[in-house]
């Protein structure tokens, strides 16, 4: 039956919540109470990444893209396009100044990305594996089984240069040939799926929109090092992406791709998923292995490395999700193809979880060697509001603040962590004029002391004095010696900590204490903090000059401590105000002052 | 003395018989368990030690090295305010405050009614929508503190 309409509606986390699922059953009633139920297909697929926008419909072949779909739209939708072929005009992407409505290939928020490892999300559905397979899904299993040896699969991933998304950039060529010269006849494959980094979901939106390309590359890594059993590690807290990846593995056995004798090549490979259970350190290999074997998640010193003694001490492969979704692609298009995007060092694209003070939130996948810039103002399209930008955090917990004058590198591996961040996963968090670097740090501090393990002292006891320290200075009781301290301690994190995790905590208060500096001393030096993020140091009071006396604050505060006579200028008892900004927010003329 | 134990229940049993055979699979059947109850009460952990022969002691050491795993009855409606990143930028901590103020509990406690509890969590993944609550499983998104009442009125009684 062919189909002369398609509505793609996006299924991700964000628009699902939304109430996208709704939208996608209202479309499908619709269609069959309008009678045109044989022209149109219906598909939930995976992110769209414009999640600033969500929910998004889109509607092929005139290409339509409409944001902030409602249920209730799902009737036009229906009987003006699909039934009279005319668009929705009122749901249609608008630029914010111009008004004009704009094609998916117009909208600046896509126009410079380029799409590898989101290459399928948003296009198919992630629940048929026949989609997946008609956009040359399973094609690369396919040449690597039969027309590629096992050294041919690794020397193509050398050629394309593609090293680890997860943060570390370790060339993934590598790490495969180790695993696959070790010695042992028992090896396993596992996929890193705890994205625990807050403010990142580039691995969830991956598997949710298309995991079949993790599962194909698990299965060709598994060829070409010579092991017969896969792992998916992947955060409880991720129930969708966990569904799929069940309809994908279930469909993928039926097929034939997955489990005894693979395409009748002789070769076996299975899957299993197992669940984390919500500690950030298990992101880390050697955490993910002592939690996969049903233990506490501590680190292990390293050397031995996985791939000569991992997973119940055999040698293992463990790569990040976004890794292996680009596997697939190398080996259909090559890896000269694949060198050629991005850096010469760091060949590829890199996708960001776009989030904070900016316009345009989402899922973005650009080449390496695009500047941080061209991400915030262009794709991104720049600050809320028209505040002023302040910075860029890069990494999570483990990464840094960029500032504004190094906007202009370009974003590879050895940059970011020149410039004191880190690449990390791929949560890209964009910090305003209302954000307080004091604040930040400590907010990074305090999910490091919550996942600290425990297990060495740099990272169980820094992570704790760096807390108090910043807590003391955002309350304003720093003192002028404990900017040195903080330094020292965290570069003592970072030398002696066992793994990464505390190894890099220290980084976004070193970072900070480098490039805003100046916050710092205000807030030792001035009690004050700039962003009055710091409560501790905000003191709201009235301009009886601006005041009309309408009273408005003095009903919200929750204590009461705001009096006046009618049409009087109103006054704040500072010693009452428990500082919740209320008035200043409600305040219709500006008369209240936050300092 | 011996321990009270918990009567798991047909499925479950077949559930821990099952993983029980494959290796590294305490956090799989840990995690079935509290699909069940909510929560890893000491006297279902108790059943598990017994089921699978392990130290209660082992069992402990992993449920409360994770954060998902709970060791209390959490409320009928769970209330779990992101602090994500993007989340705690955009306000988060005020709706953690403000939750708690209308409920009257901390972060952690449970409403005498058992009918809330309030959690903080890291990341729900939805930071386009931030700041984001989840109420059991539903997401609301792009949250000011004037709708919190209403939305939790909704799940009241």
């Amino acid at each position: 039956m062919a189909y002369k309409n398609f509505i793609l509606v996006c299924g991700g986390t964000g628009c699902e919540s939304s109430k996208a699922d709704e939208i996608y059953r209202n479309l499908l009633a619709e269609a069959e109470a309008q009678g045109v139920k044989a022209d149109v297909q219906i598909v939930k697929t995976g992110c769209f990444g414009f999640c600033e926008k969500g929910p998004i419909v889109k509607v092929l072949p005139s290409e339509s893209f409409y944001v902030e779909v409602k249920p209730s739209d799902a009737k036009e939708i229906i009987s003006e396009q699909i039934v009279k072929g005319r668009e929705v005009k009122r749901l249609l992407y608008k630029k914010e100044q111009q008004k004009d409505i704009v094609k998916l290939e117009d909208i600046e928020f896509y126009q410079k990305q380029f799409r590898i490892v989101l290459r399928n999300c948003g296009v198919i559905n992630p629940e048929n594996i026949e989609e997946y397979i008609a956009r040359d899904g399973y094609a690369a299993l396919e040449k690597a089984l039969f027309e590629m040896k096992p050294e041919d699969v690794i020397a193509e991933l050398k050629t394309a240069g593609l090293r680890g998304r997860g943060g570390a950039g370790f060339p993934t060529w590598m790490k495969w040939d180790l695993t696959r010269k070790a010695a042992g006849d028992v090896k396993y494959v596992i996929c890193n799926a705890d994205e625990g980094d807050p403010g990142a979901y580039m691995d969830r939106s991956t598997i949710e929109g298309d995991p079949h390309s993790v599962l194909e590359a698990m299965t060709i890594a598994g060829y070409a090092i010579g092991s017969n059993k896969g792992f998916v590690y992947i955060r409880a807290e991720y129930p969708l992406a966990i569904e799929r990846l069940k309809i994908a593995i279930a469909q993928s056995k039926a097929m034939g791709l997955l489990g005894d004798d693979i395409l009748g090549s002789g070769f076996d490979f299975d899957i299993e998923i197992r669940l984390g259970a919500g500690a950030f350190v298990c992101g880390e290999e050697t955490a993910l292995m002592q939690s996969l074997e049903g233990k506490r998640g501590m680190p292990v010193p390293k050397p031995p490395f996985p791939a000569i003694s991992g997973l119940w001490k055999k040698p293992t492969l463990i790569n990040n999700v976004e890794t292996y979704a680009n596997v697939p692609v190398i080996l259909t298009k090559g890896g000269t193809w694949f060198s050629k995007i991005g850096t010469e060092k760091s060949p590829g694209t890199k996708v960001f979880a776009l989030t904070g003070a900016i316009n345009n939130s989402g899922l973005v996948e650009v080449p390496m060697g695009t500047t941080l810039r061209e991400i915030v103002f262009d794709i991104g399209g720049g600050i809320k509001g028209g505040r002023k930008f302040k910075g860029v955090q890069t990494g999570g917990p483990s990464g840094g603040i960029i500032c504004e004058k190094d906007l202009d590198s370009p974003i590879t591996y050895e940059s970011l962590t020149a410039l004191g961040s880190m690449m990390g996963s791929g949560g890209m968090i964009v910090l305003d004029e209302d954000d307080c670097a004091v604040d930040v740090s400590r907010f990074y501090m305090e999910f490091c002391v919550d996942e600290s393990c425990g297990k060495c002292a740099p990272c169980r006891i820094g992570t704790n004095q760096l807390h108090s320290i910043l807590t003391k200075i955002s309350k304003g009781n720093g003192e002028m010696s404990d900017l040195d301290n903080l330094e020292r301690i965290g570069k003592a994190m970072t030398k002696a900590s066992l793994c990464l995790l505390g190894g890099s905590a220290a980084n976004p208060t070193l970072s900070t204490l480098k490039h805003f500096r100046d916050e710092y001393l205000e807030h030792i030096q001035e009690h004050k903090c700039r962003a009055g993020k710091c409560k501790a140091l905000v003191v709201y009071s009235i301009d009886p000059a601006k005041c009309i006396g309408c009273g408005l604050c003095a009903r919200r505060c929750p204590v009461n401590c705001i009096t006046g006579e009618k049409k009087q200028a109103h006054v704040i008892d500072a010693s009452q105000c428990i500082k919740c900004g209320e008035c200043f927010k409600v305040c219709k003329f500006n008369a209240v002052l936050k300092k | 003395m011996a321990a009270v134990q918990t009567e798991f229940s047909a499925d479950l049993v077949r559930f821990i018989e099952e993983w029980k055979q494959k290796p590294g699979s305490l956090i799989m059947m840990l995690h079935r368990i509290q699909e069940e109850y909510g929560y890893i009460s000491r006297e279902s952990a108790e059943t598990l030690a017994r089921m699978i022969d392990l130290p209660m002691a082992k069992i402990y050491g992993v449920v409360t090295f994770y954060h998902f795993f709970k060791t209390t009855k959490p409320g009928k409606n769970r209330l779990a305010v992101c602090m994500g990143t993007a989340c705690y930028l955009k306000g988060g901590q005020t709706l953690i405050e403000e939750c708690e103020s209308i409920l009257n509990i901390k972060v952690g406690e449970v409403t005498d009614d058992g009918q809330f509890s309030i959690d903080s969590v890291r990341c729900v993944g939805c930071c386009g929508l931030a700041p984001v609550l989840m109420v059991g499983n539903d997401v609301y998104g792009k949250l000011t503190k004037d709708q919190l009442p209403e939305i939790i009125a909704k799940y009241r009684n």
